[in-house]
């Protein structure tokens, strides 16, 4: 092996910040560049909502033709799901599970960075569309036929390719976080001592895992028939449609648990701290998550009981669907029993947890509903069903990134976000929210079906729009004082100690700001709520199993940037080739062999990394005492 | 703070009273709320005992949640430790084992009306049988015993079943009269012999008379919403006499309207027949009975007579307008093109008034719509 260079901090720190996140693999910063790029398409996608809002207010609008309200509509879907929700979820991942569990970094840094920018561009072909004209307009579920060519043009193509690049690096990121929480936990760290927030990334992962490849799959075979004569789901070429159908739903419902499982694990952090004790049925917590993600893939079918698959097959998915109120029950309870008999103290992370609770209840229990397929051959496909999941995604999801980043606020970014700002963001939020969506549920059984840009005046719509646009308008309020907030704590914010919320887990026993290598000597854990337990035994900081060393640490490198960068060349290439002009396949055949450059370099570069010398450890480690 | 406090309450209340009242808005013609066909009140029904199950369960939920963060709210200056507590298996059995117990209950009527619903009564003498073709953006129904097709308005006989199959000519769409049944798909696709793939077969029914809104749930591109379509539910004799009025030819009498018949003989009659009884697989929907018709193109309005004219102007002139299709689309489907500039206003009226005179009957005739409730 060749010797690893130590370098001093004198010889490390050249580099301006942007090179500096183009070129991290630290995990602390790919975090960052995930949240900021998530913000920004979730401002993007709460845009897009407006529009359609703003279109629906009044019967026979005309703010919006029918192909952009569908456009809007298909960009709104798919970037809330994969580049909001997601790499959101993502930026949390990053920035507390390595902290959570003692780790240094992520099992593979350079993978994570790959997974990072593979997202960036994947999103970025997604929005090409806007410039060449060709928006991607089938819907995010890109039902087949619609979403050939012959019907909708090649805006579905960028989608295809788009959610191709971003997926694998969701892939990516699914092994690596697997890799790391199986095999770099600090000593004492066993499983049932994890925190509820890496058990839930831990099986998100193994989900991710299972549920990417048929997606993989199904958008190959989506893009063989785009571009490339592929006659899989082409009606003309004798395609079965229904197919499609199959592989987007086998994919798409364990999709909706990878977003609300780590949702449920944020909850189960804020919840227990915010009420001085410990999760209550911690056993039960854990079983109940892996139980939601093995049935999981047993009920894609209720996407589809209107698609004609018989009375067994709706019989058999709809059973299986209900099964998995059982074990979202049991952690609804918990979470409340957490609370019986504690203190709480309603900063707004709480504030967040605690609308969760109300809101998902109201989205779980429409989800039961759902789940019959005699009741849901109305349901289906109507506001109804968009009532429900944003019930649940929101509800779930959202909300969970929003507590989340008032939680680990200072951890990610070292200040505390203003707690008024926060309170304030909550309850515009929460009401337009439950404004804007609860008399969804009624619109759809009134007969409005989802996905239309219009609807007739005297139909009983009319009033119920209004109410639903109104509430659109004071979530986005609410959204508005999040980033004045978020611009507040930046400018005039206080620098936060390192733990700031009497915390309980390993996260907040690093020092603040957290250093690059998060822990200088490795903690040796005894418990569940391992930090707790030590600030009960009176200790000020974790115990460890070492003195000080030298620290390995991962180069920074480019090569991750510049494979993805050139895979979004190739991608756009292939769509141009069909879109323009023939020669555009060069480019397409240009970018792979550009991409497979990059990882030929990656492969002979011998790259050791470098060491942190122990000196500068120490004298780091004497400026502040953590705890 | 008490207000905050009280605020909760309030919401929970407000979402309850909401839910009951609400339940009776609604368009009589269009709500699920007030079924007339038997899919329809079975479906209300099980919507009916699962949300009153659900709103038991979500009061629980609430009232502890509500006590919990009223009662254990801790002071500001509150800096003592609660008991840590781990679980109780006592409980935590419970909060399993009665879910368990509501899911039970549910999928036993569930997996029974799942299986009741589906029942085919395509071989059943009694029924009548119809075919469902979905079109961007049209309904098109066909009687195969009967030897009739039509479009946009579907007639019924109250009171029997209906036997259907259902496909999409191009894309997927999605069949629903929210007062008579849920929805079916219409999908597209052949076999390898050239049979249809996918078809799907269900059967509905209207228990009363009247006339119901349909529409299309599944998104089939630019003009999805504008795909709507009327179910007319008919007395059995009422729909006997229908069957024989709409295979009886049209005299056209009016002497404009003669002139009409010619412009449609030369501009429309490639894509269009107005002959009920024409069984080819023409581009656009048969026209026979439009006279009739309860809208132009779907929606359009076709109350008076007035209002009819006005519409098929509007639709004839420009119908890219009124139902846009996908320019965007790299096989162009056979769309109704635009006759502004091939029509003089004489023409078009000449052939507005042919198409007026194509009443197959005077609906004055029939008893519908006194029974909606």
């Amino acid at each position: 092996m060749a010797t690893v260079a130590v370098r001093a901090e004198s010889e490390r720190k050249k580099k301006s910040m942007l090179w500096d996140y183009l070129t991290t693999v630290d995990h602390k910063k790919i975090a960052h560049l995930y949240f900021w790029t998530g913000l920004f398409y979730f401002l993007l996608g709460g845009l897009e909502a407006l529009l359609m809002r703003t279109q629906l207010a009044f019967p026979l609008n005309t703010f919006l033709t029918g192909k952009s309200y569908n456009e809007v509509l298909t960009m709104h879907g798919t970037t809330m799901i994969f580049l909001v929700a997601m790499p959101l979820l993502f930026a949390l991942m990053n920035a507390v599970v390595p902290l959570m569990i003692g780790a240094r970094d992520l099992a593979f840094p350079y993978v994570n960075a790959l997974s990072y920018w593979l997202y960036f561009f994947g999103a970025l072909v997604m929005h090409i569309g806007f410039l060449t004209g060709n928006v991607p307009q089938g819907g995010w579920t890109g039902y087949m036929p619609l979403s050939l060519p012959e019907y909708s043009g090649f805006g579905m193509s960028y989608y295809a390719m788009g959610l191709q690049l971003s997926g694998l690096g969701t892939l990516l990121t699914g092994i690596n976080f697997v890799a790391t929480i199986v095999n770099m936990r600090a000593p004492g760290m066993t499983y049932m001592r994890m925190p509820l927030f890496v058990w839930t990334t831990l099986i998100a992962s193994i989900l991710i895992m299972f549920a990417f490849p048929p997606l993989t799959a199904g958008l190959f075979l989506m893009i063989y028939d785009q571009l490339f004569g592929g006659q899989v789901f082409n009606v003309a070429g004798g395609g079965n449609v229904i197919l499609w159908q199959h592989l987007f739903w086998i994919f798409g419902h364990p999709e909706v648990y990878i977003v609300v499982l780590p949702a449920f694990g944020i909850f189960s952090e804020v919840i227990p701290v915010f009420s001085r004790k410990r999760l209550f049925g911690y056993p039960a917590m854990v079983v109940a998550t892996a139980l939601i993600a093995f049935f999981g893939f047993m009920v894609w079918v209720h996407h589809m009981f209107t698609v004609g698959l018989g009375p067994l097959a709706n019989g058999i998915f709809a059973v299986m669907t209900t099964i998995i109120a059982v074990p979202t029950g049991i952690k609804i309870f918990n979470w409340i029993a957490t609370m019986w008999g504690g203190k709480l103290r309603m900063t707004t992370a709480m504030h967040w947890s605690v609308g969760f609770i109300f809101t998902f209840v109201m989205g779980g229990v429409t989800g039961v509903m759902m789940a019959l397929p005699p009741a849901d051959y109305q349901y289906h496909d109507t506001y109804f069903i968009v009532a429900h999941f944003h019930y649940t995604l929101i509800g779930g999801t959202v909300f969970s990134i929003f507590a989340g980043a008032y939680y680990w606020w200072p951890k990610m970014f070292g200040r505390l976000l203003n707690e008024t700002l926060g309170k304030i963001h909550f309850w515009f939020f929460f009401i337009g929210f439950h404004m804007t969506f609860f008399i969804q549920h009624f619109l759809g059984l009134w007969g409005m079906q989802r996905r239309v840009y219009t609807y007739l005046p005297g139909q009983g719509f009319d009033l119920a729009n209004l109410v639903s646009t109104i509430g659109a308008y004071l979530m986005a309020i609410g959204v508005i004082v999040f980033a004045i907030n978020i611009v507040y704590t930046f400018v005039k914010g206080k620098p936060a100690p390192a733990d700031p919320w009497d915390g309980r887990t390993l996260e907040w026993a690093t020092k603040a700001p957290v250093p690059e290598y998060n822990f200088a000597r490795l903690p040796l854990i005894r418990g569940i709520d391992a930090l707790w337990l030590e600030k009960m035994a009176g200790h000020k900081e974790m115990p460890v199993i070492e003195d000080y060393h030298d620290i390995h640490m991962p180069n920074s490198t480019v090569l991750p940037f510049l494979m993805s960068l050139t895979l979004a060349i190739a991608a756009l290439g292939f769509i141009w080739k069909e879109e323009f002009n023939h020669a555009f396949l060069y480019m397409g055949i240009g970018g792979i062999v550009l991409t497979l450059l990059v990882m030929f370099f990656r492969s002979v570069i011998d790259d050791e990394g470098y060491h942190i010398p122990k000196a500068e450890i120490e004298r780091e480690e004497m400026k502040g005492v953590s705890v | 703070m008490k207000k905050k406090r009280l605020g909760r309450g309030v919401i929970v209340l407000l979402f309850t009273f909401l839910a009951l009242t609400l339940s009776a808005c609604g368009d009589p013609r269009l709500t699920t709320f007030s079924p007339n066909g038997t899919n329809a009140e079975e479906s209300l029904y099980l919507i009916k005992l699962s949300a009153y199950i659900m709103f038991a369960v979500m009061a629980v939920v609430f009232v502890l949640l509500l006590y919990v963060i009223i009662r254990f709210r801790a002071k500001s200056d509150d800096t003592s430790i609660p008991k840590q507590v781990e679980g109780s298996t006592l409980l935590e059995f419970i909060w399993t084992a009665i879910p368990v117990i509501i899911i039970i209950f549910l999928a036993v009527i569930t997996i029974n009306m799942t299986f009741s619903m589906a029942q085919d009564h395509s071989e059943d003498p009694d029924a009548v049988k119809l075919e469902v073709i979905a079109h961007q953006y049209w309904w098109e129904f066909r009687y195969p015993e009967l030897g009739i097709v039509t479009a946009q308005d579907l007639y019924i006989p109250k009171g029997k079943k209906i036997a259907a199959t259902l496909r999409g000519d191009d894309v997927i769409h999605s069949f629903w009269v929210p007062n008579l049944t849920g929805k079916i798909d219409t999908n597209p696709g052949y076999n390898r012999d050239g049979t249809l793939q996918n078809v799907n077969r269900f059967t509905f029914d209207s228990k009363t008379t009247g006339i119901f809104l349909g529409k299309c749930a599944e998104l089939c591109g630019p003009s999805h919403p504008l795909m709507e379509f009327k179910v007319i539910a008919l007395e059995p004799a009422d729909f006997e006499a229908w069957v024989a009025k709409m295979k009886e030819p049209v005299q056209v009498k009016g002497q404009t309207a003669v002139q009409g018949e010619k412009i449609f003989q030369q501009n429309c009659a490639a894509c269009h027949a107005v002959d009920a009884s024409d069984q080819a697989k023409r581009p656009g929907p048969n026209l026979a009975n439009i006279g009739n018709r309860l809208t132009i193109a779907g929606y359009l309005p076709a109350e008076t007579e007035a209002d009819m004219r006005e519409s098929l102007v509007k639709w004839i002139e420009e119908p890219n307008r009124y139902k846009p299709q996908n320019e965007q689309a790299t096989v162009k489907t056979v769309v109704m093109p635009p006759f502004k500039d091939k029509l003089s206003k004489e023409e078009m009226n000449e052939l507005i008034d042919f198409l007026l005179e194509q009443k197959q009957y005077d609906p004055a005739n029939f008893k519908i719509g006194t029974e909606v409730k």
